[in-house]
């Protein structure tokens, strides 16, 4: 686990929102005008845990689990209940000028370039927001627009693009000022496969390029297996598990699933518990001439169901 | 790894080259849509017009002038009144509210950079194109109301000013207005009060010279006044030298009176912001 190198550090960190509620009806709106009732909702509940500079973490969780929360709180966008958080050695909320030029936070469901002009002049805007100087910026935007292979679309109006070549040139332009810490929100969100796997393998090279420490959150567990050795899986606010993606399903998974090939060809697949996997790939290797034999975890997918279902049963 | 580095300028030409680069797009933006802006800007010149035809009919059934000022006072006040309430659209309440609502707020507040010059900056461009579009419909009007209106090189001068005093007067009392949307979702009803309030007191309806004496006390003390009927009258009105230079003094003042106030009303209002828009 990071010490003290940690880019981000997060202890006991909440967040309550106070959402007004009432029953539907003409009596009840009528009613609520004189007494106006709200409810405590803890969408981020004490959490706590630390990312070392230059670390990929998968920030896991169904929807309203309390991810983007989190990624605003530390990204100063969102004012913290309780808690502490520092990210670089800032306190997010007190969004000082030097922690906002060392962090970037792309959400894939939202536009943050000029609509109406190309990207070209939303880039150049940014150059003057962040105050980077030109002869930094021409290269680090021509490395970015080569990277993503958006050559052809920065000159034209930003509304004119797909939604896929819009979250490239918009990831370009996120990371021009090269920050050093980048929240991903979903940047893979409604993209089709080639055009997931090109985000996903510039973002592995864009870390080890930089060394930038990233916090991504994504229902693809293709992204997250792809990018992240580390995984945070959070629900209902709450941090469930914190560790090697790799040890998720050791944990989490009951079983494993063994497929062999057998005899003149047959293919079987059994699932056996976990700590019987031993047993029963030695006895269908006593018992059948066996050409081919795997032994697997279960997919990535089925052990976050797994995790969230007995955190519900719970 | 580190951040690009920071350029190594000093602030002000930073700032000046934000304002520059954000006025830029601004001015692209606006002459893509030029049509439909032109439209826009015609349909505001409907309101003077009407107050402007009253007025005259007014003024030449009362013998030629009322309360002094004649017909074609009147027309170069309200021809005035155009570029001014042109350039008195500012990013006010109703834009906060629509900007957290649609998660606009929250690609500004990942800037280093308060959302306040972009507004500036921003509407500052579009304040360019409008001046542009506006001189063909203050040419016609001119034509069609024979205006009369003897400004000296000094009036031209102070009212170039004071048209973007206005601006800024406006934009501070706005963004406070539109503070108010961080504490509730009907924060439009606060802009409409405001509306109402201006409408009276700013010489937007009528030249204050024709409103009650302690109303035109009342507006002196107020910033609605210098937004509207200080810079109309610095260029159509007989101001001596000496309330030319109060006036943009005032505006200043009120200026720096919405920023302070602006700095404080944010501090509040960003703790409560809820991101639900994005």
């Amino acid at each position: 686990m990071p010490d003290s190198s940690s880019a981000v550090r997060v202890a006991g960190l909440s967040k309550v929102f106070r959402v007004p509620e009432r029953e539907a009806g003409l009596l009840a709106a009528a009613k609520s005008l004189v007494r106006r009732r709200t409810r405590d909702v803890c969408a981020v509940d004490a959490i706590s845990f630390e990312i070392g500079a230059g670390e990929v973490v998968g920030f896991l969780g169904p929807n309203g689990a309390g991810k983007t929360t989190t990624l605003k709180m530390l990204s100063g966008l969102l004012y913290p209940s309780s808690g502490d958080a520092t990210v670089l050695g800032h306190r997010p909320s007190q969004r000082e000028r030097e922690f906002l030029r060392q962090i970037t936070l792309v959400m894939g469901n939202r536009n943050q370039l000029q609509w109406d002009l190309p990207a070209l002049d939303s880039f150049e805007l940014n150059r003057a927001i962040y105050r980077i100087p030109r002869n930094d910026f021409r290269p680090v935007r021509d490395e970015l627009v080569e990277l993503l292979d958006v050559g052809d679309l920065v000159r034209k109006p930003v509304r004119n693009l797909s939604l896929g070549e819009r979250m490239k040139v918009e990831i370009v332009g996120a990371l021009l000022h090269r920050p050093r810490v980048l929240f991903l929100d979903e940047p893979t969100i409604g993209l089709d496969v080639t055009m997931q796997r090109r985000i996903r393998t510039f973002l592995a090279e864009y870390n080890q390029r930089y060394g930038a420490t990233v916090l991504l959150t994504s229902h693809y567990m293709a992204d997250v297996e792809a990018l992240c050795k580390r995984v945070i899986v959070i629900h209902h606010g709450r941090i469930l598990f914190d560790g090697q993606l790799a040890a998720l399903a050791d944990r989490f998974a009951a079983y494993k699933t063994i497929e062999a090939v057998v005899g003149d060809g047959e293919r079987i697949s059994l699932r056996v518990p976990r700590n019987e996997t031993s047993q029963a790939t030695a006895r269908l290797l006593a018992d059948h001439e066996v050409h081919d034999l795997t032994v697997e975890d279960p997919p990535i997918e089925d052990v976050i169901e797994l995790v969230f279902a007995r955190e519900s049963a719970e | 790894m580190s951040a690009v580095p920071l350029q190594q300028e000093n602030r002000v030409r930073a700032f000046a080259e934000f304002y520059l680069a954000t006025a830029r797009a601004a001015i692209a933006v606006q002459f893509q849509y030029r049509t439909a802006n032109y439209f826009y800007m015609l349909g505001m010149v409907a309101e003077p017009v009407i107050y402007l035809v009253v007025w005259s009919s007014v003024a030449r059934s009362s013998g030629g002038a009322v309360n002094g000022i004649t017909a074609g006072e009147f027309a170069a006040y309200y021809i005035v009144w155009t570029l001014v309430r042109n350039m008195n659209v500012v990013f006010g309440a109703p834009f906060w509210e629509w900007r957290i609502r649609e998660g606009e707020l929250s690609g500004q507040l990942l800037r280093p950079l308060h959302p306040l010059h972009h507004d500036v900056a921003y509407f500052g461009g579009w304040k360019v194109v409008n001046i542009v579009l506006w001189l063909p419909i203050a040419a016609a009007l001119t034509a069609i109301f024979h205006p009369t209106v003897h400004p000296s090189a000094l009036q031209i001068g102070v009212f170039c000013v004071a048209i973007w005093g206005a601006y800024l007067v406006r934009t501070m009392f706005q963004s406070n207005v539109g503070m108010l949307n961080f504490w509730t979702t009907r924060g439009a009803a606060a802009f409409d009060l405001y509306m109402a309030t201006e409408l009276l007191l700013s010489g937007r309806l009528v030249p204050l010279k024709l409103m009650p004496g302690w109303v035109q006390t009342l507006a002196n003390f107020l910033p609605f006044k210098w937004t509207f009927y200080f810079p109309i009258e610095s260029l159509v009105g007989d101001l001596s030298t000496r309330d030319l230079l109060v006036g943009l003094g005032a505006q200043a003042l009120w200026v720096l009176i919405g920023l302070a106030l602006l700095r404080f009303t944010w501090r509040a209002a960003i703790k409560r912001f809820s991101a639900v828009g994005g």
